[in-house]
């Protein structure tokens, strides 16, 4: 799915929720996971004017989940691991979204090259 | 849709928040507030979230400036109807909402409201009940 503009955002998440219901994920999961959807798709907005969102269901013998990656061709980061610090901030915000994201869900992989973009990928399972 | 209704009840401005909002109308909402605050001159200021699905640090931030700017004005905010699994994700994503007071539902909201200003003017004077 393209996140090119903010009226994207709430088509997005409800993408998120349906797959999700789908699936049978818990409601608490639910929320975490699309919390986490919502400030991914807002950094990539805001600090690299865009990009691309994609949704899988993935599922191993025991349990099934939801896998999101969030890709764009911003400029990048230059220090991921001082991004991921709680209150690190280049928009003057609360520098919550990165951390906070990686709370809320299972796995969180982010990958990124500065001049290059960012992608980030995240896994809720459905049970725990 | 580009506005939400901001609803006058004596001395309280209500607002109920029926579907998730965009960011135009999170923006819009706040700057109504303040300015109904304003010209109103409320002392208490109800959001109802309860048809709010999830909380993310933007909407979290809009709930905060609202409430802040609000007690510049003499108005205190509740936030009412927090659903509990936007409860438990807000405080894992390590938001805090500072500056409004929550209540479970919009009466408790009400009373919460009248108990820190005061039903009546003159009760503001003797208020044991206050909420510190
Ligand atoms: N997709 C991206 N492209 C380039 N830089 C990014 C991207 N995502 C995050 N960043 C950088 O990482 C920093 C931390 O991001 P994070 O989401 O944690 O905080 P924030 O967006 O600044 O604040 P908040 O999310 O609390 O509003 C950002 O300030 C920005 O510098
Ligand atoms: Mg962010």
């Amino acid at each position: 799915m393209k996140i090119e503009k903010e009226q994207d955002v709430i088509p997005f998440r409800n993408r998120v929720k349906e797959y999700a219901v789908k699936i049978g994920m818990s409601l608490v999961n639910q929320t975490k996971l699309i919390t986490a959807a919502s400030e991914l798709v807002r950094n990539m907005l805001k600090y690299a004017g865009g990009g691309t969102a994609l949704i899988e269901v993935v599922s191993d013998n025991r349990n099934s989940g939801i896998r999101l990656l969030f890709e764009d061709r911003g400029p990048g980061i230059k220090d991921v691991d001082l991004a991921m610090k709680d209150g690190y901030s280049t928009g003057k915000s609360l520098g919550l979204g990165l951390p906070g994201a990686r709370r809320l869900v299972n796995e969180f992989d982010i990958k990124s090259k500065p001049g290059e973009g960012t992608i980030v990928s995240i896994l809720k399972w459905k049970n725990g | 849709m580009d506005r939400i209704p901001i609803l006058r009840m004596g001395k309280f401005l209500l607002v109920t928040i029926q579907i998730d909002l965009y960011d135009r109308l999170a923006t819009n909402l706040e700057s109504d507030l303040i300015q109904a605050v304003n010209k109103t001159e409320a002392r208490g200021v109800l959001i109802d979230i309860s048809a709010l699905s999830i909380v993310d640090s933007f909407m979290g931030r809009i709930l905060g400036n609202i409430g802040s700017m609000a007690k510049i004005m003499d108005a205190e905010t509740v936030v009412v109807g927090m659903q509990p699994a936007v409860a438990i994700t807000l405080i894992e994503l390590g938001l805090e909402l500072k500056g409004v007071h929550t209540a479970l539902n919009v009466e408790k909201g009400m009373d919460l409201l009248k108990d820190r200003i005061g039903e009546e003017p003159e009760e503001t004077e003797d208020d044991e009940n206050s909420t510190e």
